[in-house]
């Protein structure tokens, strides 16, 4: 399972990659892994207001629907413009080209209730059992 | 023969199990002010004493009149197979037939009728159905809400009454704002229309032919509409589309409609057909079923339920509609029509209607006290203007034999001296010749 160190996640199984004030935000390996071949996915609109841990987007795959929740709050400033018509992106590369948007997060101490990669790793560890 | 499932005994044991007294015990959380008194319900009767009453009560409706009413549901021929088809026991006992593994048929019917609807309104995608004209509307709707994420609506109030009224029904308790656009000569304004086209409008509603019968092409207002990032709505007539521009070809996002013409019989409450297609792009906002086409684990063709898990019973609170059924007996009667007819008698049908009605048109207005309105094109349904109450004249016609037409005075101010007559296949034009007479001595 690829876990990169240098982002945050979730127990949701949503990462964050934290560049200044800007967050891009993606569903971890694990999740797409879990959630098999996605076939859709509904981004929230550029412009719109987010909570952190409130519903965000919906990923749709063969197995299931899942509702994705933000990591931080703050505002969308871009969605991921391939992943309209390349949902499997998300499978194929989901901390890269599978990101879902990037977001300007506008309160710095919710980092606190996101986890590092080790914490991670240990958390998905803990459900597979 | 006890046909209630539960004895007083059975009713204690059950009570005292869960620990409380009475019945009512379990309803006290609803506030007594929203409990009825009573639910006047009469003594018992005896079957025969019902079937009296039940008879009576059926002789007081005006039965074999000859029927020029329209208003949305519509007097069509109703070829036998259509009765013989789908009164088949294998579509007639089931119920809610959806499990792929024993319901290929049902499915592949509803698959068929899907794919009619599409080819009827000129879109990609249709749904299973829906309960009826006006409920497909509040849903075609609330797709363009969910869409746009706006919450304002320009109504054309040549929508019919019925479908404007439920529209206002069930939005009572959702921020939704209206704005009820006046038609004017019994046509919709473009002018006003487009002046309340703003960032904020999450869809335009408009019908066609629209209540008063007026046949329009909506494509340069649809193109406005776009401009400001609103969907376009159409509720339309299905059998006009046979002659008719679709509304995939005027650029419509959304179609739907009152499918009861398709092979329903007119009946007082339904239960009647709900239409609803769309483009591609807002399949996921549709509500309701959609049965695709897929392959079997050895490569053969088959049916099943797709996009279930926006449904309801998937994910409840994420659903994008409270509709989990369809009225599927009734979309299997308006495929089975359809197909009848076939593509070149669907037209015919059209002609037909539109070629009766002109020539209604043509003998009303050679008659004094009728002015026929002329102002726009018309389908099967007309408005003319009366030298006396449209109300009055519509109850002296029915002694003469004839449900002569709806006085537009019922659903719009200041007309009632206006009537709205339609003219399907069935009526001869000998049964025209004997309306206009009847109708030059009544007035």
């Amino acid at each position: 399972m690829n876990i990169p160190k240098n982002l945050l996640y979730t127990k949701d199984h949503e990462w964050v990659h934290i560049d200044g004030k800007i967050a891009y935000v993606g569903i971890t390996d694990y999740a797409q892994h879990s959630l098999g071949d996605i076939t859709y996915v509904q981004l929230p609109k550029a412009g719109e207001e987010i909570k952190q841990a409130s519903y965000c987007a919906t990923v749709e795959s063969v197995k299931a629907v899942s509702e994705v929740y933000a990591p931080l709050s703050g505002r969308i400033l871009a969605l991921n413009p391939e992943l309209v018509d390349h949902p499997e992106l998300i499978n194929q590369y989901p901390y890269e080209k599978g990101y879902f948007f990037s977001m300007e997060f506008s309160n710095e101490s919710e980092k606190a209730n996101l986890i590092d990669a080790s914490n991670y790793e240990r958390y998905i560890e803990g459900i597979s059992k | 023969m006890n046909f209630i499932p539960h004895s007083k005994q059975e009713v204690q044991q059950m009570l005292q199990v869960i620990g409380v007294n009475n019945i009512d015990d379990l309803f006290q959380d609803i506030p007594a002010t929203l409990k009825p008194k009573s639910f006047n319900i009469p003594a018992a009767k005896s079957e025969f004493e019902v079937t009296q009453i039940l008879y009576k009560l059926s002789l007081r409706n005006a039965t074999g009149l000859v029927n020029f009413v329209g208003a949305g549901f519509y007097d069509h021929f109703i070829p036998a197979a259509v009765d013989a088809i789908s009164g088949r026991s294998e579509f007639y006992t089931a119920y809610t037939p959806y499990q792929a593994e024993c319901a290929q048929g049902w499915l592949q019917a509803i698959y068929e009728y899907q794919t009619i609807i599409c080819q009827l309104t000129g879109l990609d995608v249709s749904n299973a159905s829906l309960y009826d004209g006006g409920t497909a509307l509040f849903e075609a709707m609330m797709m363009a809400v969910r869409h746009t994420g706006r919450n304002r609506i320009i109504l054309d109030s040549g929508v019919n009454l019925i479908y404007r009224t439920m529209l206002y029904t069930y939005t009572l308790n959702l921020s939704i704002e209206f704005v009820e656009i006046p038609v004017v000569h019994g046509q919709s304004s473009r002018q006003d229309l487009l002046k309340h086209l703003d960032e904020r409008t999450a869809a335009v509603i408009l019908q066609n032919p629209n209540f008063f019968g007026a046949v329009d092409d909506y494509s340069d207002l649809v193109l406005s509409v776009h401009k400001f990032g609103a969907l376009a709505i159409a509720s339309v007539y299905p059998v006009s589309l046979g002659l008719l521009k679709t509304p995939g070809e005027m650029g419509f996002d959304i179609a739907v409609g009152e499918g009861q013409s398709l092979g329903i019989p007119l009946s007082f409450g339904g239960p009647y057909l709900g239409f609803m297609a769309a483009k591609n792009e807002l399949v996921r906002q549709m509500p309701g079923r959609i049965v695709g086409s897929t392959v079997d684990s050895e490569g053969k063709r088959g049916f099943v339920l797709t996009l279930q898990t926006r449904e309801q019973h998937i994910r409840r609170q994420m659903a994008t509609s409270n509709i989990c059924s369809n009225e599927a007996l009734c979309a299997l009667r308006a495929a089975v029509f359809v197909s009848l007819l076939g593509k070149e008698g669907l037209r015919e049908l059209a002609e037909h209607n539109y070629q009766k009605a002109e020539f209604a048109k043509d003998q009303l207005s050679q008659i004094s006290g009728i002015e026929v309105k002329r102002s726009s094109p018309t389908f099967n349904e007309f408005t003319v203007c009366l030298s006396r109450n449209a109300d009055e004249v519509v109850h002296r016609m029915i002694e003469k034999g004839f449900a002569c037409g709806f006085p537009l005075g019922r659903f719009y101010k200041g007309m009632d001296n206006y009537l709205l007559i339609a003219v399907t296949e069935k009526r001869t034009r000998e049964e025209i010749r004997r309306l206009v007479d009847s109708l030059e001595a009544v007035l």
